[in-house]
C-alpha cells in the first residue's frame, strides 16, 4: 500500500540535502543559465545572419531538453544520492517499499524539472522576449511527454548501476545524450542521414521535438505527432520498470543492495 | 506464546558458494539472543536477509507469526535495525535524519519522539548538528536512537557497541536489558565484545561458515560445553571443528 509519508521522508531526505548543499544549488540553478544564455546568444547571431526565428527553436529546445534531463536526473542521481551516503541499507531495512521510494524520486524530479524550466523560462523572456509558458496547451502535453520518456531513462540507469554497481555511475549523465542525436532536438530531423532518421522513428522524443517546431510556427500540432510519441514512452517506461524491478530484485538476491556504494 | 522472530531452515547460496546453510531459530519476546561467530560466518548476512534486503535461497521467516515475505512493509514497523557498519547521511543534521525515518516509519507525534529518543541517547545537544560532525560513538547512538524512534518491539543491532566508549556500552546494554525484561523487546545482536554480551544476552546462536554450531540458553549452553563465561565457550566451540550440534 502506497504511504505518504514515506513518499514524503524520501522527498524530505532530497530537500535537506539541497538545503545544506550550495553545489547542488549551483547544479540545479548555474547549467540551465549558462545553457540558455549561452545557445540564446548563439541562435541570436545566426537569426540576425539568416533572418529566420531559429531563436525560439532554439529556446524552446533548450528549454524542453533541460526538463528532460532534469527529470531524467531527479530520479537517477537522487539515487545515487543515496548510493553515495549509502543510504540504501537503512532505507530499505525500513517498512519502506520499492514504489513508494521511486514516488519519492519521481516528485524530486518534477521539482527539479520545474525549477530549471521556471528559471530557464524567465531568463528567455526576459533576455530574448521569447515567451515559452505562452505557446498553448500542446507545448505542456509534449513536456509531460517529455518527463514520461525521462523517467524511463532514469529507470534504466538505476537498474543498471544496480547490476553494474557505482562504476555503472556515470550513465545517470550520459544515457540520456545518448538519445540527443535522434531527437532532432536543435535541428529537424530531414537534415539526419537516413539511416539516422530510420533510428529516429523509434525515439519518442524526434516527434516531441518535431512537434515544437508545429507548434512554434504558429501550426496545428497533427495528432498522430503525440500519439506515436506516447505509444512509444508508453512501450519504453514498460520496458523500464520491468528492468528495474528484475535489477532490484536481482540485486537483493546477490546481496547487491548491501554492498552498493561501499 | 507465538515467537518475535521465527526462522525456519533458512539457506543462502551465492552462486555455489554457501552463505547459510539450514539455519533455524525462535526468539520470543523478551530474549535477547546474541548471535555470535568468527569473521566471515554469516551473522550480517543473517540479519539483513531477516530485514528483507537480501533474499534467502529457501527457507521462511516469521515474525509474529506473520510470514515477512507476505508482509515486508508492516511488519518492518514493528522491527528495528541498527548497524555500527552503517551511518546516516553525513551532510543532514540530527534531527533531520530523524525526521526522516519518523516519516519512514509514521511515527505518530514525531517531534516529541525524537526528543525522547535524543535525550535517552544523550544526544540532545547535537540535535542540529551535522552528522559529518559526531565521533564514532555518536553515531552508533544516533543509529540506536533511529533503531528506537518507532519503539520496536524487533530490534536487530550488528555491532552495536562497537566505537562506543565503556560509559556508554554499559548505559546501553543496561538500556537493552530493561526494555526485553519490561516491554517484551526482543533483541538480536551480533557482537564480538564478548564479555558485554555475556551481560545481557539470556540465549546465543553460534554460527560458522553459515552453519550454525549451537542455539539456546546461554546457562544451557555454558552446563553442556562445560565452560563458565562466554570467551571460554567462544573458544571451545570454533575451535572444535568437529562440533555440529544444531538448536541444543
Amino acid at each position: 500500500m502506497i504511504s505518504r509519508r514515506r513518499i514524503l521522508a524520501i522527498l524530505l531526505r532530497h530537500f535537506y540535502l539541497l538545503k545544506h548543499s550550495v553545489s547542488r544549488w549551483i547544479d540545479l540553478l548555474y547549467w540551465p543559465t549558462i545553457d540558455l544564455l549561452l545557445w540564446g546568444f548563439v541562435s541570436l547571431y545566426i537569426q540576425q545572419k539568416e533572418g529566420s526565428g531559429i531563436v525560439y527553436y532554439f529556446l524552446g529546445a533548450l528549454i524542453l531538453w533541460n526538463i528532460l534531463i532534469r527529470a531524467q536526473q531527479g530520479l537517477a542521481v537522487g539515487f545515487l544520492e543515496d548510493v553515495w551516503a549509502r543510504n540504501l541499507l537503512h532505507l530499505f531495512a525500513s517498512p519502506l517499499t520499492l514504489f513508494d521510494y521511486v514516488l519519492g524520486l519521481l516528485l524530486y524530479s518534477i521539482f527539479k524539472a520545474l525549477i530549471a524550466s521556471l528559471l530557464m523560462g524567465f531568463l528567455a523572456c526576459l533576455i530574448f522576449d521569447f515567451n515559452f509558458f505562452a505557446q498553448g496547451s500542446n507545448i505542456f502535453l509534449l513536456t509531460f511527454a517529455l518527463l514520461l520518456f525521462a523517467w524511463s531513462i532514469g529507470l534504466i540507469t538505476i537498474a543498471l548501476i544496480l547490476y553494474f554497481g557505482q562504476e555503472a555511475e556515470i550513465l545517470a549523465w550520459a544515457l540520456a545524450l545518448l538519445f540527443l542525436p535522434f531527437s532532432a532536438a536543435f535541428y529537424p530531423l530531414s537534415v539526419l542521414p537516413p539511416l539516422f532518421q530510420d533510428i529516429a522513428r523509434f525515439v519518442p522524443t524526434s516527434y516531441v521535438f518535431e512537434g515544437m517546431r508545429l507548434v512554434f510556427q504558429g501550426k496545428d500540432l497533427p495528432y498522430y505527432f503525440l500519439l506515436k510519441a506516447y505509444l512509444l514512452i508508453v512501450l519504453y517506461l514498460i520496458t523500464s520498470v520491468i528492468i528495474f524491478w528484475y535489477a532490484f530484485k536481482l540485486s537483493k538476491i546477490q546481496g547487491k543492495l548491501t554492498k552498493i556504494g561501499e | 506464546m507465538i515467537p518475535s522472530v521465527e526462522v525456519h531452515k533458512l539457506f543462502k547460496f551465492y552462486g555455489k558458494k554457501s552463505v547459510l546453510t539450514d539455519v533455524s531459530f525462535e526468539v520470543f519476546p523478551g530474549d535477547i539472543l546474541g548471535i555470535i561467530g568468527p569473521n566471515g560466518a554469516g551473522k550480517t548476512t543473517l540479519l539483513y536477509i531477516l530485514l528483507g534486503i537480501i533474499e534467502p535461497t529457501s527457507g521462511d521467516i516469521k515474525f509474529f507469526g506473520r510470514d515477512l515475505k507476505k508482509e515486508r512493509s508492516s511488519l518492518l514497523k514493528r522491527v528495528g535495525f541498527a548497524s555500527n557498519y552503517v551511518s546516516l547521511p553525513y551532510s543532514l543534521t540530527v534531527e533531520e535524519n530523524l525526521k526522516i525515518f519518523a516519516h519512514l516509519y509514521e511515527v505518530k507525534n514525531y517531534q516529541k519522539r525524537i526528543d525522547e529518543v535524543l535525550n535517552i541517547f544523550k544526544l540532545t545537544n547535537k540535535k542540529r548538528a551535522l552528522c559529518r560532525a559526531l565521533s564514532t560513538g555518536e553515531m552508533m547512538r544516533l543509529n540506536l536512537a533511529r533503531a528506537f524512534l518507532h519503539e520496536p518491539d524487533v530490534l536487530l543491532l550488528d555491532e552495536p557497541t562497537a566505537g562506543l566508549d565503556p560509559e556508554y556500552m554499559q548505559v546501553i546494554a543496561e538500556f537493552l536489558k530493561i526494555k526485553a525484561n519490561k516491554d517484551g523487546l526482543s533483541v538480536l545482536l551480533t557482537s564480538h565484545q564478548l564479555s558485554e554480551l555475556e551481560k545481557i544476552a539470556n540465549k546465543l546462536l553460534l554460527i560458522k561458515e553459515g552453519q550454525v554450531l549451537a542455539f539456546g540458553n546461554l546457562e544451557k549452553l555454558f552446563k553442556r560445553f562445560g565452560v563458565d563465561n562466554l570467551e571460554e565457550l567462544y573458544f571451545k566451540v570454533f575451535s572444535d571443528t568437529t562440533i555440529f550440534e544444531k538448536h541444543g
